[in-house]
């Protein structure tokens, strides 16, 4: 359940970005391949939140897909969960996208 | 409780020093000492706080009035600030243009890491052992599937070769750092409480109680989890994966984001083979369809089998 300490990570970002206003609305990315689980950081958003200047926030989170390039034949793999095969056969990935954690946006009053 | 902050031992991990019997409490800002009860009036109080901002302000720390047991309290101001999120600030402007008395919503454009902290942590405990020639590694797996035999074994067959260290994770207990602690090497214990991994603070703060020597090998033992630890990069050289036999033979592709983020899978316990339903072949198809590259090495860390590959492997990394 390391959900719990990322969201609270998130919330130290975004109060700290909002330098004593009030937090209105967070934006998180989460690619499919972070082994982070939006739905378990929607969970734990409210609890985090409470008592700070993000508590009633809303948390938005928008999902990146994973997308792969394959290391044999330079082809693009798409991937949904942390492996893959490439149509040429290979499983050697470079993973270009699908692993973002990160604070992209904050709204504050 | 600690009267002077009011934190309770449930708050924090606790850090153990089986040599010494020292016990600290670990918050996200500070260190306490803690005596045989941590209610005890009349202690040592030092705090070690460590913030990270990410602009220059004042801050004070207040404490309860009315300490009327007797205590010293100790402040240490050496603060290490942290200002590098490692982030990229390709879009960070802030709409709002007053003073504070602007009411209007503003939206800032940011790029934050939310595992930022840790991983500037992780690059500090790199860089700490990186500068003595230390290897750190980080060893995971199941609960059971033997790293402490493992560490045991080790321990006493390269003892006299290398100068061996560990930092033992688990959630609750000191009895893994007992098992190291009698191998005769030195050892400090991180109990994470309700915690399900190790960070790398936690990381930092185990290597100044240990203070490995130069040149030496720090194993650090990871909670037994095939989850949450590969996301928390602790400063290691590499991640050890450890699989049993005894386990199913999926693992590799059941949790595959340790996999992935490991250099090595151990695949222990092979002296059960013949009394066991597990086929070694499609276990490494598996972890290699996770992680190509990852280099497998089939051991028992009880009868000996392949830890001549295993201790070759661990002498290359010193390089």
């Amino acid at each position: 359940m390391h959900e719990l300490g990322i969201t609270q990570e998130i919330v130290e970002l975004a109060e700290a970005r909002a330098d004593g206003r009030r937090v209105r609305k967070v934006v998180v990315e989460i690619g499919r391949l972070s082994a982070v689980l939006p739905d378990a950081v929607r969970f734990c958003f409210e609890m985090c939140a409470e008592d700070t200047s993000v508590a009633g926030a809303e948390l938005q989170i928008i999902e990146i897909p994973g997308t792969a390039k394959c290391r044999a034949c330079a082809g693009m793999v798409a991937l949904d969960r942390p492996f893959g095969r490439c149509e040429c056969g290979c499983t050697d990935l470079e993973w270009l996208s699908g692993e973002e954690l990160r604070v992209t946006q904050i709204e504050v009053e | 409780m600690c009267l002077t902050c009011g934190c309770s031992e449930e708050d924090g991990a606790v850090l153990t020093d089986l040599q010494t019997g020292e016990r600290f409490l670990m918050h996200d800002d500070h260190v306490h000492p803690l005596g045989a009860k941590s209610t005890e009036q009349g202690h040592t109080h030092s705090h070690g706080h460590s913030h990270s901002h990410d602009q220059g302000h004042s801050h004070s720390h207040e404490h309860a009035a009315g300490h009327d047991h007797p205590h010293t309290h100790e402040h240490d101001h050496d603060h290490p600030h942290t200002h590098d999120h490692g982030h990229e600030h390709t879009h960070s402007h802030s709409h709002d243009h007053g003073p504070a008395h602007s009411h209007a919503p503003s939206t800032l454009h940011l790029q934050e890491q939310i595992l930022g902290k840790n991983n500037v942590l992780a690059e500090r405990n790199r860089g700490w052992l990186d500068g003595r020639n230390i290897l750190a590694l980080n060893l995971v797996s199941s609960p059971g599937a033997g790293k402490t035999t493992l560490l045991e074994r080790t321990i006493r067959d390269l003892g006299g070769e290398l100068s061996l260290t560990v930092i033992e994770g688990d959630q609750e207990t000191a009895n893994d750092a007992e098992r190291i602690r009698a191998t005769g090497a030195r050892v400090v214990q991180i109990n994470t409480g309700t915690g399900c991994h190790l960070d790398a603070l936690m990381v930092s703060r185990g290597l100044k109680q240990l203070d490995p020597p130069a040149n030496s090998v720090v194993m650090i033992e990871n909670v037994g989890n095939l989850v949450c630890p590969a996301l928390f990069d602790l400063g290691e050289r590499a991640k050890v994966a450890i699989v049993s036999v005894t386990e199913g033979e999926d693992k590799p592709i059941k949790y595959p984001h340790m996999f992935r983020a490991s250099e090595v899978m151990l695949l222990n316990k092979i002296d059960l083979l013949p009394y066991v339903t597990f086929d070694v072949d499609r276990c490494i198809a598996y972890a290699r369809q996770v992680n190509p590259r990852l280099r497998v090495i089939s051991i028992s860390a009880t009868k000996g089998d392949g830890l001549a590959e295993w201790y070759a492997w661990l002498r290359a990394q010193r390089g």
